[in-house]
């Protein structure tokens, strides 16, 4: 996979040492822009996401037919872990990171990010933390297989030697992730344009400073929890451990304190993007500004409060599961809020479908089927039947691939014409939206109905009754993975020509990264722009 | 640059909070021992009874007993019997056998578990090899009492409870001893 790696590394080369002062390697080690670290991040989620993807298609061809086929059951668990942390913390969070460093800049008219060179740290750390990490799968022993919840005992006592890498990658991304949010905040806070005050920030901004708050809460317990594991493995302690007086559930009330606000940390900004693209091409302003705002604040609170419902099963007592119970399905009600006003934006406005407003659409319907069974597991006697199967590998993908993926190639194709000056391929764009659409859907939907029927989740075999479904689930995924190769053909072949972009290629859009030309200069918002 | 000093002082507070939630993270792990010992969940049995108990002859209450070994642990470890009815408020006993079948000196703990878990407040003992740590010879065998009392308050509606232990071998990391006093 290094190779693809390399080979994307180089399209942003290429591509990209035209706008900059600097050419050559050194440029994108050394650079402080925020223009070239977001470029940088975004590529490197985007080759983090094929990665991940790669693990995903090991995952799917196996379990294609029921019986051991391709892959030994070891090897399958360390790909359903490798896929899921490698897309959390090395897809996901990272293309947000590079959303964020692109666009808070040119949206709040600061000229670059507040700590710019910390902004280089925080990116150089990732490729490093995930090589250490990718590099495990090749150790003796394995990689990660514990899950990428990694439950103690199974990372501790019983985890592959390697895990002491995964550990050090984790404090790794960790670090860049705090680091980041950090110099989101600053930016956010201190470098807004005249007139810009937190109310008419655009929502992506918001969506973004909140995100932030989260991370920089929740990012340091992850590191706790994984010291503690360190702490447990080589040095003799007891955390997780019944034989010294710890105790294994403490370990998942840890993670999942963590975990919880992360999922939010996965979909706010993705929220905030789509609450720019919906009025963008609706040509009416979004409505509900102010309940927005105040909706995702509450979201991140009740993130805090919520993470036993990850534990239903465990034997929590009655209280907590009740508590659990019903704060979760509180979360709905802010949830609801936005769905509502984004269909109300929509309502009677001239609305187009360009391919942002495609993959912003299939967003807000798609994002929502996960919500719903967000609901039905937040219910904690039904989610003792679904606890552990399928069905919660389908909410979790609802949310996240039509989510937060959605998301970022809705902000992909809104920004890139911003971006590189040309207009993307929109023939092409539409052919991604409507196979990733279709891939999506007939990956996902089908392990609804095995998940129900009781297929449990991380295991490389299954009863005979799930084969067709698991089939369709199968042919689904390899349709979504390999369409994904059209996303990049759209991205290089927009780089390198397509028709030049207008300073605001679409006429609904709002906001002050359409007053600069596209593709936006190296430099932007030297002295600051007022804001009526 | 006077937005500077200010950007100085934010990312000092963010970088408190940081510093901050780390340690909120370590300090999950006594917060979580108290919640357990709090309301009792959790299966955690307390330390040494004290008190002494009226008999209730009225009803009767099953104990089960069950013993495991942890991986790696190579003892045999069972107790006499499998179950005992009790009355609550009377002293019961339960011999364990622990027998160690190597040729070196080893240590033992044993933790207890009472399921359901939200009768171990109820569950007294008095006296219990899971207080200390275990040395057996090679070859050794010993009986192990454990001493218990069901509360009376216990609530009607449980007929049955389960007391498990795990056996641990802690020959090489003779750790503390168990936080929970066994």
């Amino acid at each position: 996979m290094s190779g693809v790696i390399d080979d994307h590394g180089h399209v942003g080369h290429d591509e990209h040492a035209t706008h900059g002062p600097a050419r050559g390697l050194m440029r994108w080690v050394l650079t402080t822009n925020h223009k070239d670290i977001g470029t940088l991040y975004l590529w490197f989620s985007f080759a983090m996401f094929l990665l991940g993807g790669s693990f995903a298609m090991v995952i799917r061809a196996e379990l294609f037919q029921p019986g051991l086929h391709i892959v030994e059951p070891a090897f399958f668990n360390q790909m359903t872990t490798m896929h899921g942390l490698v897309m959390v913390f090395g897809a996901v969070m990272p293309a947000f990171v590079g959303l964020a460093n692109w666009m808070i800049p040119l949206m709040i008219g600061a000229p670059d990010m507040a700590l710019p060179r910390m902004n280089n740290f925080s990116f150089w750390l990732l490729p490093a933390a995930f090589a250490l990490m990718v590099s495990t799968l090749f150790m003796p022993g394995g990689g990660p297989n514990f899950g990428w919840t990694f439950y103690a005992p199974l990372s501790t006592t019983y985890g592959p030697e390697s895990v002491t890498f995964f550990i050090f990658a984790i404090h790794m991304m960790g670090i860049s992730s705090i680091m980041g949010a950090i110099n989101v905040i600053s930016t956010i806070l201190n470098l807004r344009a005249p007139g810009m005050t937190l109310m008419k920030m655009p929502l992506f901004v918001w969506t973004w400073l909140i995100t932030a708050f989260l991370l920089i809460a929740v990012m340091p317990v992850l590191a706790g929890c994984v010291t503690m594991m360190l702490m447990d493995i080589h040095f003799g302690t007891s955390f997780f451990n019944a034989a010294g007086g710890g105790d294994p559930v403490l370990f998942q009330h840890v993670f999942w304190f963590f975990g919880h606000p992360e999922v939010y940390i996965m979909i706010l900004p993705a929220f905030g993007a789509v609450s720019a693209i919906i009025p963008a091409f609706s040509r009416k302003p979004l409505f509900g500004y102010t309940s927005m705002v105040y909706a995702t604040a509450s979201i991140a609170f009740l993130s805090f409060i919520v993470w036993g419902h990850h534990m239903f099963v465990v034997g929590i007592p009655l209280v907590g599961e009740l508590f659990y119970m019903y704060a979760t399905m509180l979360i709905a009600v802010p949830t609801g809020v936005k769905v509502f006003n984004w269909v109300s934006t929509m309502w009677q406005g001239s609305l187009t479908f360009e391919t942002p407003m495609l993959f912003a659409v299939a967003f807000v319907i798609l994002f929502s089927i996960g919500g719903f069974s967000g609901l039905m597991l937040a219910m904690a006697p039904a989610d003792f039947q679904y606890h552990g199967t399928y069905f919660v590998v389908a909410h979790f993908h609802y949310v996240l691939v039509p989510g937060a993926i959605f998301g970022i190639f809705a902000s992909t194709y809104y920004w890139l014409p911003k971006w590189t000056g040309h207009m993307y391929d929109e023939t092409l764009g539409k052919l991604h939206f409507w196979l990733s659409f279709i891939g999506m859907n007939l990956t996902f939907f089908p392990m609804h109905f095995v998940g129900l029927a009781g297929m449990p989740r991380r295991v490389p075999d299954y009863n005979l009754q799930f084969a067709n479904f698991n089939m369709v689930s199968s042919i689904g995924g390899f349709m979504f993975g390999v369409t994904q190769l059209l996303f990049l053909f759209i991205v290089i072949k927009c780089i390198r020509s397509g028709p030049p972009a207008p300073a605001k290629p679409w006429d609904g859009a709002e906001g002050l990264e359409w007053s600069i030309p596209s593709p936006a200069p190296y430099h932007t918002f030297t002295t600051p722009p007022e804001v009526k | 640059m006077a937005d500077s000093i200010s950007l100085k002082r934010l990312v000092t507070r963010l970088l408190l909070v940081v510093v901050a939630m780390f340690a909120f993270g370590f300090a999950l792990v006594p917060l979580y021992d108290v919640m357990c010992k709090a309301f009792g969940i959790n299966g955690k049995t307390a330390g040494q009874y004290e008190g002494e108990q009226v008999v209730d002859l009225s009803r009767q209450v099953g104990v089960q007993f069950l013993s495991s070994n942890a991986a790696d642990m190579v003892w045999e470890f069972h107790p006499k019997a499998d179950r005992l009815d009790v009355h609550p408020g009377a002293v019961n006993e339960m011999l364990f056998v622990a027998y160690n079948p190597t040729d070196q000196v080893m240590k033992a703990q044993a933790i207890p578990s009472i399921s359901p878990a939200n009768v171990a407040v109820y569950f007294h003992k008095t006296e219990c090899f899971c207080f200390t740590q275990q040395t057996l010879q090679p070859g050794q065998r010993i009986e192990m009492p454990v001493r218990f009392i069901v509360d009376r308050d216990m609530p009607r509606d449980v007929k049955h409870l389960t007391l498990a232990y795990t056996l641990f071998d802690i020959t090489a990391r003779n750790p503390p001893v168990a936080r929970t006093g066994g």
